[in-house]
């Protein structure tokens, strides 16, 4: 009660409140409003995204043209370029541990999840703010934090972290194994112990926020599919993130303290160390059962984006509301019991592995549940492709294609052959990377006139669109077949044998669609930029949708809503309802105002409504005189 | 789905429990996900062979003792609070803070009995698990004993009574969760040995 009225309080009186109130600092840095934290969330995301898309182009270079000189880059690299103006092999690995690391943690979780989360939780089910504004706050600093530490280690002397993005043991426990093991590896886990409790703090504060704070008549029935998909990604962080804390904590003693958790009986440099008794299979088991949900973590917030922009833009109610949800459901929990298809070829079990398999392949289930009920959606709607309705159907091609290749690789006879080359690369990329990638961008596409009351230019999101969508396609495509072929990830270079020149052209090829595809991405920075300040200005549900959000003030305030917040009365999806004078019924629109195109049953509950609907004022003038 | 709605859909008012409480809740599902990954690996790793057998320093039926104590404390404390009686409640938190620190001291006992028996943190990990148990479960129950301090504080300002039972049911619930990990932990040592 005390938050409402202040929150009242506040937007009364605007210009002037602000003013006293809400300093630059408050305001833009140490904020605690959710929708100015998601924006933070939102910037630190794609500055982030940036680094690691021009670190997979330098790595790409090498790849592509193994024999060009890099000379023109000594200016930022320095030592890193060698006599011969070509690319450090060891730098070659740590560009693709932060290449990773970076687009699954900063990018994918914190930038998505993060902005999404934060900007849509309480506007889309009706509250002021989160359940605690002061835990949101410290989790983007906490973030914050992690970042700084992760881009110092860009720069120090013997490089970030190297050892791949899953940092196995012994290769990440010993500092004399490579460079990329000494300072980097220490500063990579410190970050991440950071960005851990971050993603909890936010996390907690998601959940908390969808079960206690949702408005009047928004029950879990009613949630849209964004919110149910936001909340089921922080039950799985919640669930998984601690457990890398744990593998990491136990790497951690290893590294600094001597003790034997992961390693055992090893030889480096014709030198025994003393470790005994450890295993770094057991480290693998510990980072895949956080890995593999965090897999679910990057792609359920942008197929919820995805359900919502869908259903309206193409003016249809969603395909299979329910199912949707126990589709989400079903992935979220078989995401914790799949994690050992990463470990076929680790010399686990084979019978466990048939087992690990098994429950593998039943996540195509829900999988296609969801593909097949965005594409029914889509048939025979009216639609409107805006940009973020392009990337939402872009994301679904890719979920496609990327996943029909999970097939493969769930079977782990298929693995032996198929394991850690470029078919896996490609995989993953599609289907987790640029699905993701694209529900992000759709997200922003689509919410940017309720973050910054402009919309974005359409003709540079079709370019934009247009040239990402198919630069994905010709990075990622043409990869499964070197990967077939044979070709291992995270090589420096792979021209021991004599077929592999064979695939030379395809690699050139790959390498500059990643280049042309990076350098779009540059038009969509300035559209968000320039849209930003110049942008034409937005009404205030300029997509016609259902969602609440579209009923707060243009540019809302802290507290979200002047006065009360509104009551909600149905789904958030009557697009095109038989009856209805316009194509779409905001959820704040009462039953008893629609009886045209009300269904018998609905028109039943009118009645019962009308009567709710008094009782509750009588309730609220009788609270309201308890108050004062 | 709109088919399905009952009535009661309609006035729903969703809000349950008290947000921080819930966050608490949440807070200790993370610490049990911490400990759920440290001891499955603990098994994964024993399975695997060449594991230091050692015995288990008996202090730890003392600390498990104290533990239960502390827990027995808090609650009379509780109750006390709920009576709005605050001579009760002061004794009651001043015991279980004591307590509480008896417990980390009687920890620190049986990291000096694993010295005795020569079973250290770096060697074979049967020992160090051990070590990380215990450790980690400390740090957490330092932040309970921080936690309970600042209640402590606030019984003496007069500040939880009856009508002001927020903090010291949050307090009251993570003491007991902690307890109750320690216990976990002790049980899973003896079985798992």
């Amino acid at each position: 009660m005390a938050t409402a009225s202040a929150a009242h309080h506040d937007t009364a009186h605007d210009h002037h409140d602000h003013e006293h109130h809400d300093n630059f600092i408050t305001k833009y840095i140490f904020s605690q409003d959710h929708k100015m934290i998601a924006k933070q969330y939102l910037v630190t995301g794609i500055f982030w995204a940036i680094i690691g898309g021009f670190l997979s182009v330098l790595f790409r270079l090498q790849l592509g043209f193994p024999d060009m000189s890099l000379e023109f880059l000594r200016p930022l690299l320095g030592g890193w370029i060698d006599e011969s103006g070509k690319l450090d092999p060891t730098f070659y690995l740590a560009l693709v541990t932060m290449h990773g690391t970076i687009m699954v943690f900063f990018v994918l979780t914190a930038g998505l999840s993060g902005t999404f989360s934060n900007f849509l939780i309480p506007l889309q089910i009706g509250a002021r703010d989160m359940a605690s504004g002061f835990m949101n706050m410290i989790s983007y600093w906490l973030f914050f934090v992690s970042g700084v530490i992760m881009f110092i280690s860009l720069f120090i002397k013997t490089g970030p972290a190297g050892g791949g993005w899953v940092v196995y043991p012994p290769l990440s426990a010993l500092e004399q194994a490579i460079p990329g093991s000494g300072l980097g590896m220490t500063l990579w886990l410190i970050a991440m112990t950071f960005f851990i409790a971050s993603s909890l703090m936010g996390g907690i504060n998601y959940i908390t926020t969808v079960i206690n704070l949702r408005t009047k008549g928004m029950s879990f029935s009613r949630l849209p599919l964004t919110i149910w998909a936001f909340f089921l990604t922080a039950v799985i962080g919640l669930l998984s993130f601690p457990v890398l804390f744990a593998a990491a904590l136990l790497l951690v003693f290893d590294r600094s303290f001597g003790t034997s958790f992961y390693l055992s009986d090893i030889y480096v440099a014709g030198e025994a160390l003393p470790n005994t008794g450890g295993s770094p299979v057991l480290f693998q088991h510990l980072f895949w059962f956080l890995g593999h949900p965090e897999v679910y973590i990057v792609l359920l917030p942008a197929l919820g984006i995805t359900s919502e922009v869908i259903a309206t833009n193409s003016r249809k109610p969603i395909f299979g509301y329910k199912a949707m949800i126990i589709s989400m459901l079903g992935i979220t929990i078989l995401s914790f019991i799949v994690w050992a298809h990463h470990m076929f070829v680790s010399g686990m079990n084979p019978f466990l592995g048939s087992i690990f398999m098994f429950l593998t392949l039943i996540i195509a289930v829900p999988s296609a549940v969801k593909v097949f009920n965005y594409l029914t959606t889509l048939w025979r709607g009216n639609l409107i492709f805006t940009p973020a309705m392009l990337f939402s159907i872009g994301l679904v091609s890719f979920f496609i294609s990327g996943g029909l290749t999970g097939i493969f690789l769930g079977n782990s006879a298929i693995d032996i052959q198929l394991h850690d080359t470029y078919f896996v690369v490609a995989h993953f990329h599609l289907v987790m990377g640029s699905a993701s990638f694209f529900g992000m961008v759709a997200g922003v596409y689509h919410w940017f006139p309720k973050m910054f009351g402009r919309m974005m230019d359409a003709k540079l999101g079709y370019i934009h669109f247009w040239l990402t969508f198919t630069g994905v396609y010709l990075v990622f495509f043409p990869m499964h077949y070197i990967g077939i072929a044979g070709f291992p990830r995270r090589y420096y270079s792979w021209t021991n044998f004599s077929f592999t020149e064979l695939y030379t052209d395809l690699n050139m090829f790959v390498s500059a669609a990643a280049i042309i595809t990076f350098a779009a991405q540059f038009i969509f920075l300035f559209n968000f930029f320039y849209s930003m300040y110049r942008g034409r200005k937005a009404t205030l549900n300029p997509w016609r949708s259902n969602t609440i959000e579209w009923t707060t003030p243009l540019h809302p305030g802290h507290g979200n809503w002047p006065g009360e917040i509104p009551a909600v009365y149905r789904w958030p999806y009557d697009y095109s309802k038989p009856g209805a004078a316009e194509d779409f019924i905001p959820q704040t629109v009462p039953l008893s105002q629609t009886p045209e195109s009300n269904l018998p049953h609905e028109q039943e509950q009118v009645k019962l409504e009308l009567e709710i609907i008094k009782e509750e004022a009588e309730v609220l003038v009788g609270n309201e005189s308890k108050h004062h | 789905m709109e088919r399905e709605l009952k009535y009661a859909d309609l006035v729903e008012q969703p809000i349950s429990m008290n947000p921080k409480k819930f966050a608490l809740w949440l807070f200790m599902v993370s610490v049990v996900m911490v400990f759920a990954g440290l001891t499955s690996a603990y098994i994964v790793r024993q399975s695997e062979g060449n594991w230091l057998e050692y015995d288990l320093p008996e202090i730890f039926w003392v600390t498990s003792g104290i533990a239960l104590l502390s827990s027995v404390t808090l609650h009379w404390a509780y109750y006390s609070a709920r009576k709005d009686n605050f001579a009760n409640l002061k004794i009651g938190m001043v015991l279980t803070v004591l307590l509480g620190i008896a417990f980390l001291v009687g920890q620190w006992y049986s990291w000096v009995a694993m010295v005795d028996r020569e079973v250290f943190f770096v060697g074979n990990p049967s020992g160090s698990f051990l070590y990380v148990f215990t450790g980690l479960h400390a740090v957490h129950l330092i932040s309970g004993v921080i936690f309970l301090i600042i209640v402590l504080i606030s019984t003496f300002r007069l500040k939880v009574h009856s009508r002001a039972l927020n903090t010291m049911e949050m307090a009251t619930t993570y003491w007991h969760f902690l307890g109750g990990l320690w216990l976990y932990l002790f049980m899973f040592l003896l079985l798992n040995h």
